[in-house]
């Protein structure tokens, strides 16, 4: 406490700063010191070895790259796999005269201005020593002339590299994706020193959600060079670990099918296994061949696939939004049941269309002539639209989308692949937020039959049927059963992932819905009853038809009239057997028209493919 | 006759840089070393002139600023410290959100006309303000101060080791540390708080560093086990220094420096091509001027008449010591590689102008009492 009290001593004080100055010299001087030693040791002790290093032109170290992971599907069917392939490359710092080498080499090989491109860029980041792909790919025939020629060309090599290949081609194109050349942008993405050695890197679908466990690690090569540039010895090495190999959900037979079932229309279908969120079959059409895309897609190539009105490189089954109409009607319907909104019993009378107090505006039945007393069986059975807006207008849009969001509408489903889409579930707070405006009651209605701002992709509504049929269960939905770890070949699966529950509260509620559902394909009324010619099982089902175009008050849709870009697009929601669900299918079809006659045969081709020819 | 006019020219000079409130000494070791610096620079940039003009040209503002910083009057400086501390802690945290990121870092602020890492100011402010809160107290410092000046210190420092730019923080840590450690914080402190500090490095090591900073360390301690890597910069850095050898391959000629072997080669890593270029020997010169520059420093502040002047005076000195030590150190295959770069030679704007302005402030301090050398 005395010390506190002291007065300020300058002299004390300076001599106290003093003493702790002169104790940092002395300091600095040391560090300093050690500093110097260590340049004595580099510069003095050492010298010889490390001008040795210098002078002979050096120790080069040689990056390895790792042989992609294997990916097959569920029966063990190799779906990616890696061929060998020869390479066109060039050590820069053994080329005399860069521009005038591969000005001679365009005499034996045909090389585009991509390819030079992208040998420049690579030449940027890579050392002068390393080698650097110009041309991926050769044939044969180019082989053997270059082959012949490649004495006059000092630092031009031909070396044999494993690529990706599909050798499903075209098949489950989509829910594979594809590997390409590596761009700086993937490059920002991933850590550089794992891919010194690597060209290729996934760039959609698993193959890119999977690079980590695809990719594997590189290796590294100590090598001793001669002033020339070429080995003398392999001082040290380790060797690439190859990637981890993938299992997938998908069945390659069931896919193939369910991609023939569509012919030649464009669509999509999704097909998951209930019980686990497993992902059987992922449709997206047209498809495309992906082996294209490997080793750089031509210009030719690339223009047609990207400028074709079909869009086959867009992903219609994560990527694509669709309202989903009339197969929301089991969802809605059980919300009514189970908020006791409605009963069992209720009837609504339909005249084929339906007025909201107070307003003009005639909200229309598909049915012109109106299907008359109507209790929820009847209305899903025979898809009545008048029943649904009765039930949403009493529902509300809090409640409707409150429910829905519990069978997953509106958010992602997770699933393991890249560009999958939110879909839309409208609510008041939705729109306030995205159009500043306040909620109209007419959208409630429309809500309630799967229309207006209601959007869901053919993922989203596979699961979410896959959900009802498991009673309000939701899985994560995946495309990858177990990783094999390389090396070891352990193979690891990968746990299903319940993603919500909706707790029933009665039962009779889910029941009555899904025998409304089991009466769509099995009922004489019911909307899929043509499906049912001949099926060995029970299935549960949904028709759904999704307004493209907008027909005025006053007008009718007639199908001949509208061209074929905007006619409606055909839907059905389905799982099978009704008794203990094993399979659930979303099948859209675009501009199919109706979803009776064009979808439900769809998912009822998937659904006989999986459950009646298992081999 | 001719002895007169020397003399008198002399004497010119003199009264010019005493004018100017500049300390001959210091001044002219600066400049030399910068010029200096410059003429590595052509070599390391591949004899590019237009680096070398662009580097000069910073070293003209930086000496302005010098200028400038030095004729502010000392008791100026203590009043302005507690705002350039609060500016500067201010604008750390509007960089946390508004901050440009380059090179995977959050470090820039963008203001239009110029882009500046507030961080800079700090390495002035920091010493600054924990000098002036000291200065009037009774020294040494008693548990109430140090705890006070800690959180002064750490705060900033804590921001910028979020960014993440490590090297930075440990320069503003240790230039408050240094002032502490000046105003006589108890021996019995300091070694507890060494040992807490190495007690705790294992958490440190878990928790407080990123992956990529614990990566530099492990390559540091095994640089084989990163050869692709940062691995290969260490020993490439290391061959370049090994074979300059006592006399140095000569300006220009080194050829690990010339051919694309050494990263970062005008910036942080440029000591190496000044051993490879200048060897042995070139290195205790450089070194040599180095320690002239802080022991002018460590001098001013001794010979101070007040406890404000003393403090910063030689904290500054001491952290001009850490950037030098910490870049030969990380060239030299040392201490894990962290951005610092060598002061007054590396490639950059940013620190050099700090640098200046930071002996702006040394000279600033000795003008307020007149010295006869």
């Amino acid at each position: 406490m005395s010390k506190r009290e002291q007065l300020k001593d300058d002299y004390l004080e300076n001599r106290l700063i003093r003493r702790r100055l002169i104790l940092a010299a002395f300091f600095i001087v040391l560090m300093l010191g050690i500093v110097l030693g260590r340049l004595y040791v580099l510069q003095i002790v050492e010298y010889e070895h490390f001008s040795t290093l210098s002078d002979s032109n050096r120790i080069r170290i040689k990056a390895l790259p790792p042989t992609r992971g294997l990916i097959f599907d569920r029966h063990g069917v190799v779906m990616a796999n890696n061929l060998p392939t020869y390479r066109l490359e060039i050590v820069r710092e053994q080329v005399e005269d860069l521009e005038s080498t591969l000005q001679q080499l365009r005499q034996y090989v045909e090389y585009s201005e991509q390819d030079l491109k992208r040998f420049k860029q690579s030449s940027k980041r890579r050392r002068p020593f390393e080698s650097i792909p110009l041309r991926l790919n050769l044939n044969d025939e180019e082989v053997a002339r270059l082959a012949v020629n490649l004495h006059q060309f000092e630092g031009v090599e031909i070396n044999a590299r494993l690529t990706r290949n599909y050798p499903q081609g075209e098949h489950a194109v989509h829910a594979l994706g594809y590997v390409g050349r590596i761009d700086e942008r993937d490059l920002s993405e991933v850590d550089e020193v794992d891919y010194a050695g690597s060209t290729h890197i996934g760039k959609l679908g698993l193959e890119k959600f999977y690079e980590h466990e695809l990719h594997g690690t590189v290796g590294v090569q100590q090598v001793e060079v001669n002033a020339n540039g070429r080995t003398l010895r392999v001082l040290s090495e380790a060797p690439p670990i190859q990637g981890n190999n993938l299992h997938l959900t998908i069945d390659s037979r069931l896919q193939r099918v369910a991609e023939e079932a569509f012919a030649d229309r464009n669509g999509a279908a999704v097909a998951i296994d209930p019980t686990n969120g497993e992902i059987l079959a992922l449709v997206s059409m047209p498809i495309f061949n992906p082996n294209l895309f490997v080793n750089g897609i031509s210009f030719d190539n690339y223009n047609a696939l990207r400028d074709s009105p079909s869009r086959p490189l867009f992903n219609r089954a994560l990527s694509g939004q669709y309202p989903p109409g009339s197969t929301t009607k089991p969802f809605f319907g059980l919300a009514g049941l189970e908020t006791r909104v409605n009963l069992v019993d209720s009837e609504t009378y339909c005249i084929g269309y339906y007025r909201l107090p107070n307003e003009e505006r005639r909200y229309r039945d598909w049915k012109k002539e109106g299907h008359g007393h109507m209790d929820l069986n009847g209305a899903i059975t025979q898809s009545c639209d008048v029943y649904f807006y009765d039930l949403a207008y009493r529902l509300g849009i809090d409640r409707m989308s409150a429910f829905m969001e519990q069978f997953g509408f509106g958010i992602k489903t997770g699933v393991d692949s890249t560009g999958e889409r939110n879909g839309l579930l409208p609510s008041r707070e939705w729109k306030r937020r995205a159009e500043g405006m306040p909620w109209f009651p007419g959208e409630t209605l429309i809500t309630g039959i799967g229309q207006g701002a209601l959007l869901v992709t053919p993922l989203q509504l596979a699961n979410s049927t896959a959900a009802f049929a498991q009673k309000g269960t939701r899985y994560q939905p995946r495309l990858v059963k177990s990783v094999e770890k390389i090396p070891g070949y352990n193979r690891i699966d990968i746990a299903s992932r319940v993603a919500g529950r909706y707790e029933i509260q009665k039962q009779e509620n889910w029941e009555h819905v899904h025998n409304a559902m089991v009466n769509v394909v099995h009922g004489l009324r019911g909307t899929a009853y043509r499906i049912s010619q001949g099926i060995q099982y029970k299935a549960a089902g949904k028709t759904g038809t999704a307004q493209v175009f907008e027909v005025a008050q006053d007008e009718e849709y007639d199908e001949e009239d509208v061209a074929e870009k905007l006619r409606d697009h055909a839907l059905f929601v389905s799982y099978a057997p009704a008794e203990d669900p094993k399979i659930a299918v979303a099948v859209i079809v675009e501009n199919g028209g109706h979803g009776s006659s064009v979808a439900a045969p769809i998912a009822r081709r998937i659904m006989d493919a999986y459950l009646l020819e298992q081999s | 006759m001719n002895q007169m006019l020397d003399q008198d020219s002399v004497s010119v000079t003199r009264r010019v840089l005493d004018a100017l409130r500049l300390d001959p000494v210091l001044l002219s070791l600066l400049v030399i070393l910068a010029l200096f610096g410059s003429m590595v620079l052509y070599s390391a940039s591949g004899s590019d002139q237009a680096v070398v003009l662009r580097q000069l040209t910073r070293i003209l503002v930086a000496v302005l600023l010098l200028i400038a910083v030095a004729n502010i009057p000392v008791r100026m400086l203590r009043k302005i410290s507690i705002w350039l501390y609060l500016a500067g802690v201010g604008l750390l945290i509007a960089v946390m959100f508004f901050g440009e990121v380059g090179k995977g870092a959050q470090r820039w602020l963008d203001l239009g006309i110029i882009r500046f890492q507030p961080s800079e100011i700090l390495k002035l402010a920091v010493p600054m303000i924990v000098a002036a809160y000291l200065a009037p107290r009774v020294l040494p410092v008693g548990f109430k101060e140090l705890v006070v000046s800690s959180v002064l210190v750490l705060i900033p420092v804590v921001l910028i080791a979020r960014q993440p730019d490590l090297g930075t923080a440990i320069l503003v840590g240790s230039a408050g540390f240094f002032v502490l450690f000046l105003a006589g914080v108890r021996w019995r402190i300091i070694i507890s708080l060494g040992v807490i500090f190495s007690a705790m490095a294992p958490l440190l090591w878990k928790f407080a560093l990123h992956e990529y900073q614990r990566k530099r360390i492990v390559t540091l301690l095994d640089p084989e086990s990163d050869p692709l890597g940062s691995g290969y910069h260490i020993i490439q850095s290391k061959i370049a220094i090994g074979s300059g050898g006592v006399y140095g391959k000569g300006w220009l000629n080194g050829t690990q420096s010339q051919l694309d072997f050494i990263p970062e080669r005008s910036t942080d890593f440029i000591f190496s091509v000044f051993g490879e270029e200048f060897g042995f020997f070139g290195s205790v010169v450089l070194i040599l001027i180095y320690l002239a520059i802080i022991f002018r420093g460590l001098y001013i502040a001794a010979h101070s008449d007040e406890n404000f002047g003393r403090l910063l005076a030689g904290a500054l000195s001491l952290t001009f010591f850490v950037y030098l030590f910490v870049n030969t150190g990380m060239v030299a295959g040392m201490l894990p590689v962290v951005g610092v770069p060598l002061p007054l030679i590396s490639y950059g704007g940013t620190s050099m102008v700090t640098l200046m302005m930071g002996f702006g402030l040394i000279m600033s301090i000795r003008s307020a009492k007149r010295f006869l050398v």
